[in-house]
């Protein structure tokens, strides 16, 4: 074990490819969870107050609408050094792994939001009337028919946004978080290690491949009857 | 069972204020089939909304089984809404559920037990003869079949009362027949009261006991479906009423009309329920000085009575024309004198 641990592949040790690796899985995987239910709060919001919607509030709309665009329109990098004060506040310190969640969070949720909203409208108004005629309330409305009615589309979209977070995820490991996209920067580009470099390449693209394959999987089964 | 006192209603829209419901009124009693006709824009859709509270007027009042629906609170519309089925156009159903989920829902909302849910189902299931298809995904059902699933939907609360938003419309005519009998039963069997919205003058023809004529967001006209039927007054009830009943003179008969020499009048006679008992064409037959030609003649069947429409040229003096009319206005058949601007401009 130990042996295997300390052999080298291109000039990396195999700890330090699983080391990283685990922490880029880390990373994406917690981005995604705490993203996804940050942006699912916004995507509702949205859908629920904008206009003609089933608790309209333009206040809440125009802010949250506002507040998404603002965050999507900053590039990963300048975000991730912009709320640097911000992460130092949360988890006392802007490196390594944890610290990287803060950005990779405040980043994806917006979106996430996006889109999550765009599967949501996809419910027809028609399906909305009905469940109010019914005497569903609010919660209801959500529990029993938005999300039902859109879970193969919201899978999709969160396979979209994982894919993106797995990008955003390599730039903050080039500010100590570590992961996949460290290893290419710190061992492959500044030692100029080519091999290790087209490496990381592979297994970026092998990941995101999987991540598409299982998301259309997952989608195709939720769709089956539709 | 459903009271709408002088309900206006406006939307703002891009291309301007809309008034959708002028000073609207309407009385639904327990019981009833209640049919609202016109043709779109006229104010149908949000009328029916009113009764559920889905649309609010701005001003007016509407009482449910005597509940003012301006003054309840959102739980409480709530819960009268459970009590209120709706079926609609494009059914809403849950294409990728299951039949028997799509049923369930309104009870699930409504707190009900699983035991007692499939109970339920299963009764609502059994009226619209869909037992079978239980456990069959929406997606793959006919439209016929949907809007069943959709009337049992809107029944497994057991209501007193259903909402129809043109449940027929999107159907073929053989599909809207059988939906329309369902829809019958529901109300003999199981006693609801329904008030239903249509552009189909068939749909009211066949089911309904009353009708209500919209227009521009008023109710012009309104009354028991024989006596609408049978004289419809504004020009907008007429034109519906003749989609059924064609009671127009065909046009190659107007032409030969013109090559006639002798005085004549033509008369339009209609025949509602017992009346069409009455050998009123043989009593004029035999009126001295008359020759009765028959131009036109059409059968419906309305509700449980029938409608017959007769076109009459009546060719004699004037004189002999007055008696013979005389004598079917003593017979109770509706008459009217066909207008000469009516036919001469052919």
């Amino acid at each position: 074990m130990e042996a295997l641990l300390e052999t080298k592949i291109f000039k990396v040790s195999v700890e330090r490819l699983l080391l990283n690796g685990s922490q880029t899985v880390y990373m994406v995987g917690w981005a995604l969870v705490i993203g996804t239910v940050i942006g699912s709060a916004m995507a509702l919001g949205l859908v629920l107050c904008q206009k003609g919607g089933l608790a309209e509030n333009r206040v809440v709309f125009a802010v949250l609408s506002f507040y998404i665009n603002v965050v999507r329109s900053v590039p990963f990098v300048i975000l991730l050094v912009t709320i640097m004060p911000l992460t130092r506040a949360m988890v006392g310190t802007t490196i390594g792994s944890t610290a990287a969640l803060v950005p990779l969070v405040v980043y994806i949720s917006p979106y996430l939001a996006r889109l999550i909203e765009n599967s949501l409208l996809e419910v027809s108004p028609g399906i909305l009337e009905a469940a109010q005629a019914m005497g569903a309330s609010t919660w209801q409305v959500i529990r029993y028919f938005l999300v039902p009615e859109t879970l193969g589309s919201i899978v999709l979209a969160l396979t979209t946004g994982t894919i993106g977070l797995l990008g955003a995820s390599a730039m903050a490991g080039y500010v100590g978080g570590g992961g996949v996209g460290d290893l290419a920067l710190t061992y492959g580009y500044e030692k100029m290690n080519t091999p290790l470099m087209i490496l990381t390449v592979v297994i970026l693209v092998i990941m995101v491949q999987a991540l598409q394959l299982l998301g259309n999987a997952l989608s195709g089964k939720l769709r089956e009857y539709r | 069972m459903i009271q709408i006192e002088g309900a206006s209603k406006t939307f703002s829209g891009k291309t301007g204020e809309v008034q959708a419901l002028r000073e609207v009124s309407l009385h639904v009693e327990k019981g009833d089939i209640y049919g609202i006709i016109g043709f779109s824009g006229a104010g149908k859709s949000t009328l029916i909304r009113l009764v559920n509270g889905l649309e609010k007027p701005d001003r007016g009042r509407v009482v449910v089984e005597g509940r003012d629906l301006g003054s309840l609170g959102k739980g409480e519309l709530r819960i009268l809404r459970r009590k209120i089925g709706m079926v609609f156009q494009q059914f809403n159903l849950l294409e990728s559920k299951t039949v028997f989920h799509n049923i369930a829902l309104p009870l699930i909302l409504a707190g009900t037990p699983k035991t007692v849910i499939a109970e339920k189902v299963a009764r609502v299931l059994q009226f619209v003869e869909l037992e079978d298809k239980r456990e069959t995904h929406v997606s793959q059902l006919s439209g016929g079949q949907k809007q069943r699933v959709g009337i049992a939907r809107a029944l497994a609360t057991e209501p007193d009362l259903l909402l129809c938003d043109e449940a027929t419309s999107a159907l073929d005519p053989q599909t809207t027949e059988a939906i329309l009998k369902l829809l019958k039963r529901v109300n003999r069997e199981m006693g609801v009261t329904i008030l239903l919205i249509t552009h189909q003058m068939d749909v009211i023809r066949m089911i309904c006991d009353k009708v209500a004529v919209m227009e521009n967001g008023r109710i012009v006209e309104r009354g028991r479906v024989v006596d609408v039927f049978g004289s419809p007054q504004m020009p907008v009830t007429k034109r519906f009423v003749r989609t059924v009943v064609n009671d127009r003179i065909p046009e190659s008969i107007l032409r030969l009309l013109h090559e006639q020499t002798e005085h004549y009048q033509i008369e339009r006679l209609k025949f509602i329920g017992a009346s069409v008992k009455r050998p009123v064409i043989s009593d004029i037959c035999q009126v001295e000085g008359i020759v009765v030609n028959i131009l036109g003649a059409t059968v419906q069947e309305l509700q449980e009575s029938v409608m017959c429409v007769f076109i009459l040229q009546l060719i004699g003096e004037e004189a002999d024309i007055r008696r013979a009319e005389a004598q079917i206005d003593a017979a109770g058949v509706l008459r009217e004198r066909v207008a000469a601007d009516e036919w001469k401009h052919y």
